[in-house]
Protein backbone atom coordinates (compact mmCIF):
# COMPACT_ATOMS: atom_id res chain seq x y z
CA UNK A 1 0.00 0.00 0.00
CA UNK A 2 2.58 2.74 1.13
CA UNK A 3 4.63 1.88 -2.39
CA UNK A 4 1.50 2.11 -4.18
CA UNK A 5 1.64 5.94 -3.41
CA UNK A 6 4.55 6.44 -4.61
CA UNK A 7 3.74 8.80 -7.74
CA UNK A 8 5.73 6.26 -10.22
CA UNK A 9 4.33 3.12 -8.48
CA UNK A 10 1.00 4.32 -9.52
CA UNK A 11 1.35 5.37 -12.23
CA UNK A 12 3.21 2.02 -13.45
CA UNK A 13 0.46 -0.29 -11.36
CA UNK A 14 -2.69 1.72 -12.85
CA UNK A 15 -1.36 1.39 -16.49
CA UNK A 16 -1.34 -2.52 -15.67
CA UNK A 17 -4.84 -2.61 -14.88
CA UNK A 18 -6.69 0.34 -16.97
CA UNK A 19 -7.15 -1.64 -19.89
CA UNK A 20 -8.49 -4.81 -18.09
CA UNK A 21 -11.11 -2.32 -16.30
CA UNK A 22 -11.95 -0.75 -19.63
CA UNK A 23 -12.85 -4.03 -21.27
CA UNK A 24 -14.73 -4.94 -18.47
CA UNK A 25 -16.68 -1.58 -18.17
CA UNK A 26 -17.50 -1.68 -21.71
CA UNK A 27 -19.02 -5.52 -21.81
CA UNK A 28 -21.44 -4.38 -18.16
CA UNK A 29 -22.47 -1.43 -20.52
CA UNK A 30 -23.40 -3.55 -23.46
CA UNK A 31 -24.66 -6.47 -21.56
CA UNK A 32 -27.19 -4.08 -18.84
CA UNK A 33 -28.27 -1.85 -21.66
CA UNK A 34 -29.18 -4.85 -23.60
CA UNK A 35 -30.78 -6.26 -20.65
CA UNK A 36 -32.51 -3.48 -19.14
CA UNK A 37 -33.88 -1.92 -22.50
CA UNK A 38 -34.96 -5.36 -24.53
CA UNK A 39 -35.08 -8.36 -21.99
CA UNK A 40 -36.61 -7.00 -18.85
CA UNK A 41 -40.18 -6.65 -18.51
CA UNK A 42 -41.99 -3.39 -18.50
CA UNK A 43 -43.45 -2.09 -15.38
CA UNK A 44 -46.96 -3.10 -13.87
CA UNK A 45 -47.37 0.85 -13.64
CA UNK A 46 -44.82 3.16 -15.56
CA UNK A 47 -44.91 0.91 -18.78
CA UNK A 48 -41.61 1.64 -20.82
CA UNK A 49 -41.11 4.52 -19.61
CA UNK A 50 -39.40 3.59 -16.14
CA UNK A 51 -36.62 1.71 -17.85
CA UNK A 52 -34.54 5.64 -17.57
CA UNK A 53 -33.79 4.47 -14.35
CA UNK A 54 -30.76 1.73 -15.96
CA UNK A 55 -29.42 5.04 -16.34
CA UNK A 56 -30.79 7.65 -13.75
CA UNK A 57 -30.27 5.25 -10.47
CA UNK A 58 -26.66 4.28 -11.25
CA UNK A 59 -25.14 7.67 -12.33
CA UNK A 60 -27.41 8.91 -9.32
CA UNK A 61 -25.34 6.66 -7.18
CA UNK A 62 -22.40 7.52 -8.03
CA UNK A 63 -22.82 10.82 -8.54
CA UNK A 64 -22.84 10.66 -4.23
CA UNK A 65 -20.10 7.60 -4.63
CA UNK A 66 -17.10 10.21 -6.47
CA UNK A 67 -17.91 12.96 -4.24
CA UNK A 68 -17.35 10.54 -1.20
CA UNK A 69 -14.55 9.66 -3.40
CA UNK A 70 -12.97 13.14 -3.54
CA UNK A 71 -13.78 14.41 -0.30
CA UNK A 72 -11.71 11.37 1.42
CA UNK A 73 -9.15 11.62 -0.93
CA UNK A 74 -8.78 15.45 -0.53
CA UNK A 75 -8.82 14.63 2.81
CA UNK A 76 -6.09 12.41 3.18
CA UNK A 77 -3.80 15.02 0.61
CA UNK A 78 -4.78 17.54 3.47
CA UNK A 79 -3.64 15.80 6.37
CA UNK A 80 -0.89 13.46 4.92
CA UNK A 81 0.52 15.55 1.84
CA UNK A 82 0.42 12.50 -0.27
CA UNK A 83 0.53 13.34 -3.92
CA UNK A 84 -1.45 10.71 -5.19
CA UNK A 85 -4.60 11.63 -3.17
CA UNK A 86 -4.01 14.73 -4.03
CA UNK A 87 -4.26 13.90 -7.93
CA UNK A 88 -7.23 11.46 -7.44
CA UNK A 89 -9.08 14.19 -5.82
CA UNK A 90 -8.11 16.48 -8.49
CA UNK A 91 -9.42 13.91 -11.45
CA UNK A 92 -12.22 13.02 -9.86
CA UNK A 93 -14.67 16.29 -10.06
CA UNK A 94 -14.85 16.67 -13.57
CA UNK A 95 -16.32 12.69 -13.67
CA UNK A 96 -18.70 13.51 -10.41
CA UNK A 97 -19.71 16.75 -12.68
CA UNK A 98 -21.06 14.60 -15.01
CA UNK A 99 -22.76 11.67 -13.76
CA UNK A 100 -24.73 14.38 -11.20
CA UNK A 101 -25.77 16.41 -14.38
CA UNK A 102 -26.68 13.50 -16.33
CA UNK A 103 -28.67 12.38 -12.79
CA UNK A 104 -30.81 15.86 -13.09
CA UNK A 105 -31.47 15.24 -16.87
CA UNK A 106 -32.98 11.70 -16.79
CA UNK A 107 -35.06 12.34 -13.82
CA UNK A 108 -36.37 15.70 -15.60
CA UNK A 109 -36.91 13.78 -18.84
CA UNK A 110 -38.90 11.10 -16.92
CA UNK A 111 -40.43 13.41 -14.06
CA UNK A 112 -41.96 15.20 -17.33
CA UNK A 113 -44.14 12.49 -18.39
CA UNK A 114 -45.24 10.60 -14.61
CA UNK A 115 -45.00 13.36 -12.05
CA UNK A 116 -46.46 15.74 -14.80
CA UNK A 117 -43.43 18.15 -14.30
CA UNK A 118 -39.83 18.71 -15.36
CA UNK A 119 -38.75 19.83 -11.96
CA UNK A 120 -40.19 20.79 -8.71
CA UNK A 121 -38.05 22.36 -5.76
CA UNK A 122 -38.57 19.24 -3.36
CA UNK A 123 -35.84 18.45 -0.53
CA UNK A 124 -34.11 15.58 -3.16
CA UNK A 125 -33.76 17.38 -5.97
CA UNK A 126 -32.91 20.77 -4.53
CA UNK A 127 -30.24 18.74 -2.38
CA UNK A 128 -28.49 17.09 -5.89
CA UNK A 129 -28.85 20.47 -7.92
CA UNK A 130 -26.51 21.72 -5.08
CA UNK A 131 -24.09 18.74 -5.51
CA UNK A 132 -23.64 19.55 -8.83
CA UNK A 133 -22.89 23.28 -8.12
CA UNK A 134 -20.61 21.55 -5.23
CA UNK A 135 -19.06 20.36 -7.93
CA UNK A 136 -18.58 22.87 -10.31
CA UNK A 137 -17.48 25.37 -7.31
CA UNK A 138 -14.85 22.90 -6.34
CA UNK A 139 -13.64 22.77 -10.25
CA UNK A 140 -13.97 26.65 -10.18
CA UNK A 141 -11.88 27.04 -7.00
CA UNK A 142 -8.95 24.94 -7.93
CA UNK A 143 -8.68 26.58 -11.51
CA UNK A 144 -8.35 30.02 -9.34
CA UNK A 145 -5.14 29.41 -7.61
CA UNK A 146 -1.94 29.03 -9.58
CA UNK A 147 0.36 26.47 -7.67
CA UNK A 148 -1.75 23.22 -8.34
CA UNK A 149 -0.57 21.82 -4.99
CA UNK A 150 -2.38 24.57 -2.96
CA UNK A 151 -5.19 24.58 -5.42
CA UNK A 152 -6.19 21.11 -4.70
CA UNK A 153 -5.72 21.69 -0.76
CA UNK A 154 -8.04 24.43 -0.86
CA UNK A 155 -10.60 22.57 -3.01
CA UNK A 156 -10.28 20.06 -0.48
CA UNK A 157 -11.49 22.23 2.03
CA UNK A 158 -14.61 23.38 -0.04
CA UNK A 159 -15.00 19.49 -0.71
CA UNK A 160 -14.95 18.42 2.63
CA UNK A 161 -17.39 21.18 3.84
CA UNK A 162 -19.93 20.05 1.08
CA UNK A 163 -19.80 16.96 2.15
CA UNK A 164 -22.27 17.23 5.03
CA UNK A 165 -24.79 17.58 1.52
CA UNK A 166 -24.32 13.31 0.97
CA UNK A 167 -26.27 12.40 3.85
CA UNK A 168 -28.90 15.31 3.35
CA UNK A 169 -29.13 14.12 -0.45
CA UNK A 170 -29.40 10.21 0.98
CA UNK A 171 -31.96 10.94 3.17
CA UNK A 172 -34.11 13.61 2.33
CA UNK A 173 -36.77 11.22 0.75
CA UNK A 174 -36.99 10.05 4.28
CA UNK A 175 -36.64 13.35 6.58
CA UNK A 176 -39.37 15.37 4.86
CA UNK A 177 -41.93 14.74 2.53
CA UNK A 178 -40.89 14.95 -0.94
CA UNK A 179 -42.36 14.03 -4.26
CA UNK A 180 -39.52 12.05 -5.22
CA UNK A 181 -40.04 8.01 -4.40
CA UNK A 182 -38.12 6.57 -1.20
CA UNK A 183 -34.99 4.28 -1.71
CA UNK A 184 -36.19 1.29 -3.65
CA UNK A 185 -32.85 -0.88 -3.44
CA UNK A 186 -30.29 0.98 -1.12
CA UNK A 187 -32.52 0.35 2.29
CA UNK A 188 -32.79 -1.89 5.24
CA UNK A 189 -35.11 -4.76 4.25
CA UNK A 190 -35.36 -6.61 0.43
CA UNK A 191 -35.33 -3.82 -2.37
CA UNK A 192 -38.66 -3.12 -3.75
CA UNK A 193 -38.07 -3.84 -7.10
CA UNK A 194 -38.92 -7.54 -9.31
CA UNK A 195 -35.78 -9.51 -9.75
CA UNK A 196 -35.71 -9.44 -13.17
CA UNK A 197 -35.08 -5.21 -12.93
CA UNK A 198 -32.92 -5.19 -10.10
CA UNK A 199 -30.49 -7.75 -11.84
CA UNK A 200 -29.94 -5.21 -15.14
CA UNK A 201 -29.94 -2.75 -12.82
CA UNK A 202 -27.13 -4.04 -10.94
CA UNK A 203 -24.75 -4.46 -14.14
CA UNK A 204 -25.44 -0.64 -15.13
CA UNK A 205 -24.52 -0.18 -11.94
CA UNK A 206 -21.00 -2.17 -12.08
CA UNK A 207 -20.70 -0.49 -15.50
CA UNK A 208 -21.04 3.01 -14.29
CA UNK A 209 -18.73 2.11 -11.39
CA UNK A 210 -16.18 0.38 -13.79
CA UNK A 211 -16.33 3.78 -16.18
CA UNK A 212 -15.39 5.89 -13.40
CA UNK A 213 -12.55 3.88 -12.17
CA UNK A 214 -11.44 3.70 -16.10
CA UNK A 215 -11.82 7.91 -16.40
CA UNK A 216 -10.31 8.20 -13.09
CA UNK A 217 -7.09 6.06 -14.09
CA UNK A 218 -6.58 7.96 -17.53
CA UNK A 219 -7.11 10.91 -15.71
CA UNK A 220 -5.03 10.92 -12.85
CA UNK A 221 -1.97 9.26 -14.52
CA UNK A 222 -2.07 12.77 -16.44
CA UNK A 223 -2.59 14.81 -14.23
CA UNK A 224 0.67 12.75 -12.48
CA UNK A 225 2.72 13.14 -15.08
CA UNK A 226 2.21 17.13 -15.26
CA UNK A 227 2.58 17.79 -11.98
CA UNK A 228 5.78 15.51 -11.73
CA UNK A 229 7.28 16.39 -15.24
CA UNK A 230 10.49 17.98 -12.97
CA UNK A 231 10.89 14.31 -11.31
CA UNK A 232 13.53 12.05 -13.11
CA UNK A 233 10.88 9.44 -13.01
CA UNK A 234 8.79 11.07 -15.77
CA UNK A 235 11.59 11.17 -18.18
CA UNK A 236 12.56 7.64 -17.46
CA UNK A 237 8.90 5.85 -17.77
CA UNK A 238 8.08 8.58 -21.11
CA UNK A 239 11.12 7.26 -22.80
CA UNK A 240 10.23 4.03 -21.82
CA UNK A 241 12.70 3.00 -19.40
CA UNK A 242 10.18 1.85 -16.68
CA UNK B 1 1.86 18.05 18.61
CA UNK B 2 2.90 17.61 15.25
CA UNK B 3 1.85 19.37 12.52
CA UNK B 4 -0.28 16.44 10.98
CA UNK B 5 -2.23 15.56 14.30
CA UNK B 6 -2.75 19.58 13.82
CA UNK B 7 -4.26 19.23 10.24
CA UNK B 8 -6.47 15.81 11.46
CA UNK B 9 -8.11 17.76 14.44
CA UNK B 10 -8.71 21.10 11.98
CA UNK B 11 -10.64 18.73 9.50
CA UNK B 12 -12.53 17.16 12.60
CA UNK B 13 -13.39 20.28 13.77
CA UNK B 14 -14.37 21.70 10.43
CA UNK B 15 -16.48 18.30 9.54
CA UNK B 16 -18.07 18.96 13.27
CA UNK B 17 -19.13 22.55 12.79
CA UNK B 18 -20.58 22.38 9.36
CA UNK B 19 -22.51 19.09 10.30
CA UNK B 20 -24.10 20.85 13.31
CA UNK B 21 -24.62 24.37 11.41
CA UNK B 22 -26.64 22.39 8.82
CA UNK B 23 -28.18 20.37 11.18
CA UNK B 24 -29.40 23.39 13.24
CA UNK B 25 -30.37 25.01 9.75
CA UNK B 26 -32.25 21.95 8.05
CA UNK B 27 -34.26 21.79 11.52
CA UNK B 28 -35.09 25.68 11.80
CA UNK B 29 -36.65 25.31 8.40
CA UNK B 30 -38.04 21.63 8.28
CA UNK B 31 -41.51 23.06 7.75
CA UNK B 32 -40.36 24.82 4.63
CA UNK B 33 -38.60 21.77 3.63
CA UNK B 34 -41.60 19.99 3.48
CA UNK B 35 -42.77 19.74 -0.25
CA UNK B 36 -46.80 18.94 0.74
CA UNK B 37 -48.87 19.09 3.56
CA UNK B 38 -51.36 16.00 4.31
CA UNK B 39 -55.01 16.65 4.49
CA UNK B 40 -54.84 16.18 7.90
CA UNK B 41 -52.11 19.01 8.73
CA UNK B 42 -54.47 21.02 6.77
CA UNK B 43 -58.10 20.18 8.46
CA UNK B 44 -56.32 20.42 11.95
CA UNK B 45 -55.69 24.01 10.91
CA UNK B 46 -51.41 23.86 10.91
CA UNK B 47 -52.00 25.64 7.14
CA UNK B 48 -53.27 29.23 7.09
CA UNK B 49 -56.97 29.24 6.06
CA UNK B 50 -56.53 30.16 2.05
CA UNK B 51 -52.83 29.94 1.65
CA UNK B 52 -51.58 28.50 -1.34
CA UNK B 53 -49.92 25.10 -0.32
CA UNK B 54 -49.20 21.58 -1.86
CA UNK B 55 -51.68 19.11 -0.84
CA UNK B 56 -50.18 15.16 -0.73
CA UNK B 57 -52.39 12.35 -0.48
CA UNK B 58 -53.75 8.89 -1.95
CA UNK B 59 -56.91 9.25 -4.15
CA UNK B 60 -59.50 7.40 -2.86
CA UNK B 61 -61.16 4.48 -4.80
CA UNK B 62 -64.00 5.02 -6.35
CA UNK B 63 -64.37 9.30 -6.32
CA UNK B 64 -63.04 10.22 -9.12
CA UNK B 65 -65.66 11.99 -10.76
CA UNK B 66 -64.93 13.45 -14.54
CA UNK B 67 -67.57 16.08 -16.14
CA UNK B 68 -67.89 14.84 -19.99
CA UNK B 69 -66.89 17.01 -22.53
CA UNK B 70 -64.28 19.15 -20.50
CA UNK B 71 -61.19 18.29 -18.36
CA UNK B 72 -63.03 19.28 -15.23
CA UNK B 73 -62.76 16.39 -12.40
CA UNK B 74 -62.80 16.01 -9.13
CA UNK B 75 -61.63 13.10 -6.84
CA UNK B 76 -60.92 13.11 -2.66
CA UNK B 77 -57.51 12.89 -1.40
CA UNK B 78 -56.93 11.35 1.97
CA UNK B 79 -54.48 10.21 4.14
CA UNK B 80 -56.20 7.63 5.70
CA UNK B 81 -57.33 9.98 8.46
CA UNK B 82 -59.05 12.74 6.88
CA UNK B 83 -60.41 13.36 3.35
CA UNK B 84 -60.08 16.81 1.11
CA UNK B 85 -62.33 16.93 -1.82
CA UNK B 86 -60.50 18.16 -4.52
CA UNK B 87 -61.44 20.20 -8.32
CA UNK B 88 -58.96 20.51 -11.37
CA UNK B 89 -59.64 21.91 -14.60
CA UNK B 90 -56.39 20.65 -17.08
CA UNK B 91 -54.14 17.83 -17.97
CA UNK B 92 -53.20 15.05 -15.61
CA UNK B 93 -50.02 12.88 -15.40
CA UNK B 94 -49.52 9.19 -16.29
CA UNK B 95 -49.56 8.15 -13.16
CA UNK B 96 -52.85 9.53 -12.01
CA UNK B 97 -55.28 6.55 -10.94
CA UNK B 98 -57.37 5.60 -8.14
CA UNK B 99 -55.44 4.88 -5.16
CA UNK B 100 -52.20 6.40 -6.83
CA UNK B 101 -50.67 9.03 -4.61
CA UNK B 102 -50.42 12.49 -5.78
CA UNK B 103 -49.68 15.77 -4.72
CA UNK B 104 -52.03 19.45 -5.92
CA UNK B 105 -51.16 22.55 -5.93
CA UNK B 106 -53.64 25.05 -5.10
CA UNK B 107 -55.51 26.57 -2.09
CA UNK B 108 -58.26 25.49 0.08
CA UNK B 109 -62.02 27.22 -0.91
CA UNK B 110 -64.53 28.75 1.17
CA UNK B 111 -67.09 25.15 0.47
CA UNK B 112 -63.88 23.10 1.76
CA UNK B 113 -63.27 21.89 -1.86
CA UNK B 114 -59.95 21.97 -2.91
CA UNK B 115 -59.24 24.34 -5.78
CA UNK B 116 -55.98 22.82 -7.57
CA UNK B 117 -53.77 24.77 -10.51
CA UNK B 118 -51.58 21.55 -10.85
CA UNK B 119 -51.84 17.85 -10.11
CA UNK B 120 -48.35 16.25 -9.39
CA UNK B 121 -48.30 12.00 -9.38
CA UNK B 122 -46.16 10.76 -6.99
CA UNK B 123 -44.60 7.44 -7.76
CA UNK B 124 -43.42 4.56 -5.23
CA UNK B 125 -40.64 2.96 -4.80
CA UNK B 126 -41.97 -0.33 -6.20
CA UNK B 127 -41.37 -2.12 -9.70
CA UNK B 128 -42.59 -4.89 -10.78
CA UNK B 129 -43.86 -6.71 -14.46
CA UNK B 130 -47.31 -6.58 -14.80
CA UNK B 131 -47.80 -10.40 -14.75
CA UNK B 132 -46.72 -10.34 -11.46
CA UNK B 133 -48.56 -7.02 -10.18
CA UNK B 134 -51.73 -9.00 -12.00
CA UNK B 135 -51.19 -11.58 -8.94
CA UNK B 136 -51.37 -9.32 -6.24
CA UNK B 137 -55.14 -7.76 -6.91
CA UNK B 138 -53.92 -4.68 -4.13
CA UNK B 139 -50.88 -3.49 -4.14
CA UNK B 140 -49.91 -2.15 -0.90
CA UNK B 141 -50.65 1.51 -1.00
CA UNK B 142 -47.24 3.24 0.22
CA UNK B 143 -48.85 6.62 2.61
CA UNK B 144 -47.38 9.38 1.00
Amino acid sequence: MQQLLAPKNFYLWSGRWLRPVAWATGLCTLTGLYWGLVVAPPDYQQGDSYRIMFVHVPSAWMSLFVYAVMAGAGAVALVWRIKVAEVVASASAPIGAAFTALALMTGSLWGKPMWGTWWVWDARLTSELLLLFLYLGYMALEQAIEDRRTATRAAAVLALVGAVDLPIIHYSVEWWHTLHQAPTVTRFGAPAIHGSMLAPLLVMALAFFGYYVSLLLVRARCELLERERTNPWVGEVCRGIP
Amino acid sequence: MTPRRQRIIAITLILAGVSAAAALGLTALSSNILFFYTPTQLLSGEVPPAAAIRLGGLVTKGSVKRTPDSLKISFDLTDQQHTVRVRYEGLLPDLFREGQGIVAQGRLAADRVFNANEVLAKHDENYMPPELAAHLPKVKDTAP
